[in-house]
């Protein structure tokens, strides 16, 4: 085990891939002399040369394009978008092409490809390096949708990605890669030492897709969250004292069914927070199955806390971030129907 | 473009990818000896309704009009007013010491960001003097120097960087990502080379709607890999509205070499050539080539011959922005050993020779532009910083996504308890 923080998790996970398999490489912009601008790639060209790991031109639907098409030569890429904000230039190669190249070819081609990006918020990075769009994609069948909450989880995750045949999109909250966030932005920062997530096997170990964790076990509300979300939902629940399970998802697509149906079916009362906006977001689906399967168990209305539904305004970051007080609130208002 | 250009163009012999490298990393050394700089006298100025495929010569030259010693030579020596080069002095200067002030207001943490255009005024400035008030800018990032030449107010800038009460963006916008309508400069973005497509589509309605406006856009070395600037081209060649295309070329787009962005084989001008454009390859550090060509685009937009693809050589001299340190990735010194100098310089020389200007008037200048920009910086404070003072209203923070506020942004709102 070695301590690490969010960045040298990822960094690691790719490394570890890139000793096991010669066919793994990495590309995206900036990604490779520099080590990517958030330093996620650092020194893995100096190591495994040009040749797995190198720059490409500022164009992301380039990128993600030329990654399916190595991959169908037999490579495995390892593609960087450099903020989830503009993803959406390769949107076209992700749903069209990479999400559906197996069905369309009847099984007889797929992509393996992993796209890593960051995103959310609290960085002060205004609207075009702050937004989550992860919902825009768990709508679209046939990609795995990731997003992990610490550097232990985003190691085994991420290397399941790159292992798993089926393209993938792992999202990474950016305001994580030194330290948990827990939703208050005028305390100081602490870093990944102080967290028990913190500890990371240095060598290959994998978790699985569909596999959502229980960070906190309670048996009075389930809270369904993901991402920089769970460390936020924490404070909340510390707040109000109520004894809550957080459910941190991991993995939206595909989304474990069992430990949500089990946790609120024992609860009787569910919360779903996530960052992204509200209208038609991923959290819509977390309240489907809820009803779904746990309509007879639930003893109060289920409810969601998000981002508004305006872009992510510069001087208003915490105003639009759902932090600890919007949650508490909301825990309050469910324990008392 | 190098000389030796395929000196690593083997590699696929070696069971290699080809991966362009940059002439010099940090180790290493750079003098940019291996670039052909053409004389001032060798560039042809062709006539205005010139075919694009009788001028292929100019996307691969480079047009110039000062030689070393600060003397305007050559064809596209157009003799323009000292009126209007002194100007340019001054908004080149202003533009330089307003991003100097603006750095330090983020090093002492009032601003959040910013990105300067050291080495790149005359880009923004000379080719803002060359065009009308009324043809419409689509700006990258790095044109502050547009804004400052078409007299935008120094408070207005400072107050968008600073997120305050005044800023017209409502607080919305990153530092630096202006927005000025009464200036006709668009709203700029963050996402890179959006602006480019957007610029041909309101040239194609000025000619739909029998205008006599251009529009102007900007893209970096860089940004000319994303689609955007492709479908602009595509479509300028298509629809031939009154639009300039103009790259940036100063060699980096954050790490990335300009090799990376496909400038080691051919010219960024050359792109222009495939879809039948007239193009032209400039000193971007030559205020009166800039000029030159731009009048030159202008014209002929105006003519109703079409669109130009500019592209304008020079060198980011700054960092990427305040969150980049270049010296991870390139030689320190680089920027010393470019060898198409300072555009304040060359053209300060310029006008010296000319006998229009002094030193003891640009140190004056000098002077004058610091009382300024204190002043303004002072003023623009008083309508609060992202930390302390007036922010704009946080009820406004729902309004203008839509038209008319939806009635989930109302619900919204309230729930906030606004
Ligand atoms: C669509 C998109 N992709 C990536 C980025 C991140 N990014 C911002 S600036 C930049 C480099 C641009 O370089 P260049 O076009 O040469 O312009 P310069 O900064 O040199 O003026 C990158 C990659 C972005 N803003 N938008
Ligand atoms: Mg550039």
């Amino acid at each position: 085990m070695a301590q690490m923080n969010m960045l040298e998790a990822i960094l690691s996970a790719q490394k570890t891939m890139l000793q096991r398999d010669d066919k793994v490489i990495i590309l995206g912009e900036d990604v490779g002399y520099f080590g990517g601008v958030f330093r996620a790639t650092e020194g893995l060209q100096a190591e495994f040369g040009t040749n797995r790991v190198f720059d490409t031109p500022i164009s992301e639907n380039g990128i993600v394009a030329a990654a399916i098409g190595m991959s169908i030569n037999g490579l495995r890429p390892i593609a960087e978008i450099q903020f989830a904000d503009y993803i959406y230039p390769a949107f076209d190669q992700i749903a069209s092409e990479a999400a559906k190249l197996r069905y369309r070819s009847g099984g007889e081609y797929s992509t393996n490809i992993t796209i890593r990006t960051p995103c959310g918020g609290g960085i002060r990075g205004g609207q075009t390096h702050s937004q989550s769009p992860e919902g825009i994609f768990t709508h679209v069948t046939g990609i795995n949708v990731i997003m992990p909450s610490n550097p232990y989880d985003a190691k085994g995750l991420l290397i399941s990605a790159i292992e798993s045949n089926d393209p993938v999109i792992f999202f990474e909250p950016k305001r994580l890669y030194n330290g948990p966030f827990y939703g208050e932005p005028d305390k100081s920062s602490v870093g990944w030492d102080t967290h028990s997530k913190g500890e990371v096997p240095e060598g290959h170990y994998s978790i699985p897709f569909g596999q959502a964790a229980i960070t906190r076990a309670g048996q009075e509300l389930t809270i369904i969250t993901y991402g920089t979300m769970v460390h936020v939902v924490e404070t909340a629940v510390e707040m109000t004292g109520v004894d809550a399970e957080i459910i941190d998802l991991r993995s939206l697509a595909p989304i474990d069914y069992d430990s949500i149906i089990n946790s609120v079916n024992k609860t009787g009362r569910c919360l779903v927070a996530h960052e992204a906006t509200k209208t038609g977001g991923f959290g819509a689906e977390i309240l489907s199955i809820v009803q779904e399967n746990c309509f007879w168990k639930l003893r109060a209305p289920i409810e969601r806390v998000a981002g508004w539904d305006i872009p992510y305004p510069h001087a208003f970051e915490w105003e639009y971030f759902p932090g600890p007080k919007r949650i508490s609130n909301a825990i309050n208002r469910i324990m008392e129907a | 473009m190098a000389k030796n250009q395929n000196q690593f163009s083997d590699g696929n012999s070696q069971n290699q990818l080809y991966v362009p490298q940059p002439t010099a990393r940090p180790d290493g050394f750079n003098d940019f000896s291996h670039l052909h700089i053409p004389d001032v006298e060798q560039s042809d100025r062709p006539a205005i309704d010139c075919s694009p495929h009788d001028m292929r010569d100019l996307a691969y030259g480079l047009i110039r009009v000062l030689d070393d010693d600060g003397k305007a030579k050559g064809n596209w020596n157009c003799g323009v007013e000292p009126q209007i080069l002194l100007q340019g002095l001054k908004d080149m200067l202003l533009t330089r010491m307003f991003d100097e002030r603006m750095q330090t207001m983020h090093r002492v943490g009032k601003i959040s960001f910013y990105m300067k255009c050291t080495g790149e005024e005359a880009i923004s400035v000379a080719h803002t003097a060359a065009i009308n008030f009324e043809d419409m800018v689509f700006p990258s990032y790095r044109n502050q120097g547009i804004l400052l030449a078409r007299g935008y107010n120094l408070v207005d800038m400072m107050c968008q960087c600073l997120s305050n009460a005044r800023d017209n963006c409502k607080g919305r916008q990153l530092p630096i990502m202006y927005s000025w309508k009464k200036g006709n400069f668009f709203s700029i973005s963050g996402n890179l080379a959006t602006q480019f497509s957007q610029a041909v589509g309101w040239a194609m309605a000025e000619a739909q709607q029998g205008g006599n406006r251009l529009a102007t856009t900007f893209v970096g070395d860089g940004s000319t890999a994303e689609l955007d600037f492709h479908s602009a081209l595509n479509f300028a060649a298509t629809y031939s509205p009154p639009v300039i295309l103009n790259i940036t070329n100063n060699q980096w787009a954050i790490s990335s070499n300009q090799v990376i962005a496909g400038g080691e084989k051919t010219t960024f001008a050359a792109r222009g050539i495939g879809f039948g454009l007239p193009s032209l390859r400039v000193d971007g550090n030559d205020f009166l080539a800039v000029y030159a060509a731009t009048k030159w685009a202008a014209e002929r937009a105006r003519a109703g011959l079409g669109a130009t693809l500019i592209e304008y050589f020079t060198y980011r001299v700054a960092p990427h922005s305040t969150s980049d340190d270049p010296s991870a990735y390139r030689p320190k010194n680089e920027e010393d050993l470019w060898p198409l100098g300072d555009p304040i310089e060359r053209l300060k020389t310029h006008l010296i020779n000319l006998n229009e200007w002094s030193e003891d008037q640009h140190n004056i200048l000098i002077e004058k532009i610091k009382i300024k920009l204190k002043k303004s910086y002072k003023e623009a404070e008083s309508y609060g910083t992202l930390k302390t003072g007036d922010r704009p209203d946080v009820t406004t923070m729902f309004e203008d996504v839509y038209e008319d506020m939806p009635l989930n942004l109302r619900r919204q709102r309230q729930e906030m308890g606004l």
